[in-house]
């Protein structure tokens, strides 16, 4: 990810990035750079980190140690607003989690009218725009427990967007799916990275990881066991852990 | 005179004292209302207080406070849970004569029951909160919201609709336990039916009256609070937004863009 550090800032930089839940290490020393427009695919076993270090990219949970710089400035610094980042950090989460009390419309304009202090008809159109775009535009009215799990991530999807985030992560956000509603997310997926949407996905799907990303992270123990273009993590890897994990993938 | 057949006692007794009793029911469902809505209020402030996360990285100043109020509350709760309510009644309206300080029997009785609801609701409250998934949470703190943003808009919302039934509950209770404040002489219902009794010495006919009125009040509560849940919860069924110019329903088959 060293090769194209030219004459573009990154937007997000982690440095030594350590998280313990007591005594037991889980992220130990997890560098990495996502400059504007980077698709970063995260792939490893359960278990390995990969939805903890997202967790920790959108300070869900404090890391432990390192650093995480956000257009250079280190936001796990104590006098930094934490809500004013997440704000430009859009997460999608694997389980929807859309609020239960609300429409679709508004789970998308919540964020809008509340933390961008925008206005109900601004809030509104750039609402409709991005469920335009998820095609869930027509089901404004629905609350979420009327959704499919598809339908759901869509929204939610929608609703991270509406925040326009400078990035967005992903955390596994079609496991909880049914096999047949995968396709639709990952669909979504596609498209926002061809807009050149900055992000960042934890994903089992590794067909989708290969073909979208512009960068994979292989994650091991919570190490970064190896880390480049998907052409090479998917068909040439150099890490025996990561030959090791792609073989039991590609053989079904 | 009174009639010698039990309907005809509480005819007697309905015709003669049934302005009485309307007035009792009148009182103990005022009681019950301002009670429960007080109670309420202090049990979701105190709901509230409890579920403030102290973190390791908050000013020793805020750590104190927040530990201290929670404390106060904790001790609030405990005693007024843990004490019957005909004695905190009688505690407070002639403790205060005691101190000097003489208040009304009514305002007495409004305050002994409210903050009794309150102390139930405090843990109501809690539990409440607690049972709105943790994920609600991380998804309003991913879009920049915080703690009160994310208390009031998404967390309380389902949190309350999570404890209506027990709302429901301690209403229905409060119809029927406003009846202990006869004790420090508030003219309730059940104040009423026992004057009403002692004077012509009909207790069992008094007691049926008062018990049908109770009923009446509780069976209707219970069921307007069945419609007010179900109106809070919305319709079952949604409209397809299909005349909104902005929503195109066209994009459903074609939305998202496929991959070229």
């Amino acid at each position: 990810m060293i090769e194209n550090t030219t004459n573009r800032q990154p937007i997000l930089e982690v440095k030594h990035l350590q998280k313990s839940f007591g005594s037991h290490q889980v992220l130990k020393d997890i560098d990495f750079t996502i400059y504007p427009g980077d698709v970063t695919s995260i792939i490893g076993a359960s278990g390995s980190g990969k939805s903890t270090l997202l967790r920790c990219i959108n300070v869900l949970e404090t890391p432990t140690g390192g650093e995480i710089l956000h257009n250079g400035v280190n936001i796990l610094d104590k006098k930094n607003n934490i809500t004013k980042y997440r704000a430009k950090v859009g997460m999608v989460f694997q389980s929807f989690n859309l609020f239960n009390n609300m429409t679709v419309l508004d789970n998308c304009t919540i964020g809008i009218t509340q933390v961008l202090k925008q206005n109900k008809d601004q809030a509104r159109e750039t609402a409709l725009k991005y469920l335009t775009k998820v095609g869930m535009a027509p089901y404004i009215k629905a609350k979420p427990k009327q959704l499919s799990g598809g339908q759901k991530q869509r929204v939610a999807i929608a609703r991270a967007l509406s925040m326009q985030p400078e990035v967005l992560l992903f955390d596994e956000p079609t496991s909880a799916l049914d096999p047949e509603m995968v396709g639709e997310v990952l669909d979504v997926i596609r498209s926002l990275a061809d807009d050149g949407m900055t992000m960042i996905i934890v994903t089992h799907e590794m067909a989708f990881a290969r073909d979208v990303s512009t960068h994979t992270i292989f994650m091991n123990e919570g190490i970064i066991a190896e880390a480049g273009p998907p052409q090479q993590i998917f068909t040439n890897p150099q890490n025996p852990r990561t030959r090791e994990f792609l073989s039991r993938f590609m053989n079904n | 005179m009174l009639p010698d057949s039990f309907i005809g006692q509480i005819a007697f007794l309905l015709e003669k004292y049934g302005p009485a009793y309307l007035d009792g029911a009148q009182l103990t469902l005022i009681l019950a209302l301002v009670g429960t809505f007080f109670g309420c209020l202090i049990g979701f402030i105190c709901g509230i207080i409890q579920t403030i996360p102290v973190e390791k990285n908050d000013s020793p100043l805020k750590k104190i406070v927040v530990r201290l109020i929670k404390c106060i509350i904790v001790v609030y709760v405990e005693f007024f849970r843990g004490t019957p309510m005909m004695a905190q009644a009688g505690l407070i309206y002639y403790g205060l004569q005691y101190a000097g300080h003489s208040i009304s029997v009514i305002f007495a009785g409004f305050f002994v029951i409210s903050i009794n609801t309150g102390a139930y609701m405090a843990e109501t409250m809690r539990g409440g909160i607690f049972s709105v998934e943790s994920g609600q949470t991380e998804a309003a703190k991913a879009i920049g919201m915080n703690h009160f943003q994310t208390m009031f808009f998404v967390i309380l919302p389902q949190a309350i609709r999570n404890i209506m039934p027990q709302i429901g509950n301690n209403f229905i209770i409060n119809i029927k336990d406003s009846s202990v404040l006869s004790v420090i002489s508030t003219v309730e219902l059940m104040f009423t039916a026992r004057s009403v009794a002692g004077t012509y010495y009909t207790y069992f006919q008094s007691m049926v009256i008062a018990c049908a009125v109770y009923l009446t009040m509780t069976v209707i509560s219970s069921r307007l609070l069945r419609l007010l849940e179900k109106r809070i919860d919305g319709a079952d069924n949604y409209d397809l937004s299909t005349t909104d110019t902005l929503a195109h329903t066209s994009g459903m088959t074609t939305m998202p863009k496929k991959h070229l």
